[in-house]
């Protein structure tokens, strides 16, 4: 349940540029999460919805963009997206170890007004 | 030119303006000299209501764990200016990581000095243990906290009573799911799956393991008692973990031991012989 600290950074930074904006409101805030991240984007929202209530992200929604595993065949020399999560190249079979893309955790944009 | 409207400003900032995103201001003079003022203009206003409220979004790209990451690496050179090899141990509670660094200390001891730092929620009970086999060692309480986090072990490490170790092993929680995600700085990050727990444990738990440097499949022991299908848990593992290095033991037998010290000792003597100047 690491979640709800992570919402509460994820946050902190939110409205600390929403602060350094000038900004009135936060209307969005867009969060990339990779599957291979650790974190449940169900259990972030959860958290969002206990943590944003009385700060200037309260009528905020957020966005939560799923970044999937993305794994280099050196054999291949290509990418190959893995659903399941196995690290092994699809068309040789070769075990790779190189994950390019699912480790994301980052606050990616958001939108914010101004009066 | 601006790819939005086609006018000839280029594109700054982007701004989003009732909802349509503009890559620059939206009450910029816009020249009309070769058309009229009837030209087709659907997507977006260029005007703004007075006292109408602006939107803008603000691209950002922040890592949400910029902070632990910042410190993990401020560990990671502080460990390696002293050539301290560092292992972060890492599995779910009861898969006998005390009673490998125990055993593994033992071993070691005569040869590299070590020390321990072991966190847990409640009770000091692993370091008591762990202090038997005479090393150094710090408990850290989270409390709540289901992991451990990069400043918890700077901390940890200032009160550990040990001149020039070798080697440092941090135990995390016992969790297979939160610590995963916090690096703290080490160069190693261990895994353990106990054979109690089910060959099918790496597809469930893929972050920790496809963040493996080494995986140990520990309390051998009991294999037969437990009905473990060895082939079934290597595999899994290589779907998951295909680049770790892989150790079959029991602490408590001293199966396959000599194969883990050794390679905890290879990478001492890697990482003395590193270039200072490589990352």
């Amino acid at each position: 349940m690491h979640e709800y600290s992570i919402m509460q950074s994820a946050l902190n930074q939110a409205l600390r540029e929403a602060l350094r904006a000038g900004a009135a409101r936060v209307h969005e805030i867009r969060l990339r999460v990779g599957v291979l991240s650790g974190v449940a984007p169900d259990t972030l929202r959860f958290a969002f919805e206990t943590l944003a209530p009385g700060t200037s992200a309260a009528d905020a929604v957020l966005t939560i963009e799923e970044v999937p595993a993305r794994f280099w065949c050196a054999s291949c020399r290509r990418e190959f997206v893995s659903p399941n999560l196995y690290a092994e190249c699809p068309d040789c079979g070769g075990a790779s170890g190189e994950l390019r893309a699912g480790r994301e955790l980052e606050l990616s944009s958001m939108e914010v007004e101004h009066v | 030119m601006c790819d939005q409207c086609g006018c000839g400003l280029s594109a700054g900032i982007p701004v989003t303006v009732s909802g349509h995103v503009h890559p620059h201001p939206a009450d910029h003079d816009h020249p009309h000299d070769d058309h009229g003022h009837d030209h087709d203009h659907p997507h977006h206003s260029h005007s703004r209501e007075p006292g109408a409220q602006e939107r803008r979004t603000l691209e950002l790209r922040h890592a949400i764990l910029e902070k632990n990451d910042r410190l993990a690496e401020r560990n990671r050179g502080f460990f390696r200016a002293r050539g301290i090899l560092v292992l972060n141990v890492l599995s779910s509670p009861g898969s006998g990581k005390t009673t490998l660094i125990g055993e593994t200390i033992r071993r070691l001891g005569p040869r590299l000095r070590t020390a321990v730092i072991v966190g847990d929620l409640a009770t000091d009970n692993d370091a008591r243990r762990l202090r038997d086999t005479g090393a150094p060692v710090v408990q850290i309480n989270t409390g709540a906290v289901c992991h451990l986090e990069a400043d918890m072990v700077a901390r940890a490490f200032q009160q550990l009573d040990v001149a020039g170790p070798e080697l440092l092993i941090i135990e995390n929680v016992g969790n297979l799911v939160c610590p995963a995600g916090y690096d703290l700085g080490e160069d190693l990050r261990v895994v353990l799956l106990s054979v109690t727990e089910g060959e099918d444990k790496p597809l469930k738990y893929p972050p920790a393991f496809h963040s493996a440097n080494a995986v140990i499949v520990s309390k051998l022991d009991l294999g037969r008692a437990c009905d473990f299908n060895r082939e079934a848990a290597t595999a899994n593992l290589r779907h998951m973990a295909p680049r770790a290095e892989l150790f079959e033991v029991s602490a408590k037998a001293g199966t396959g031991m000599d194969g883990w010290c050794g390679w905890l000792l290879r990478r001492h003597e890697a990482l003395k012989h590193r270039d200072p100047m490589a990352s």
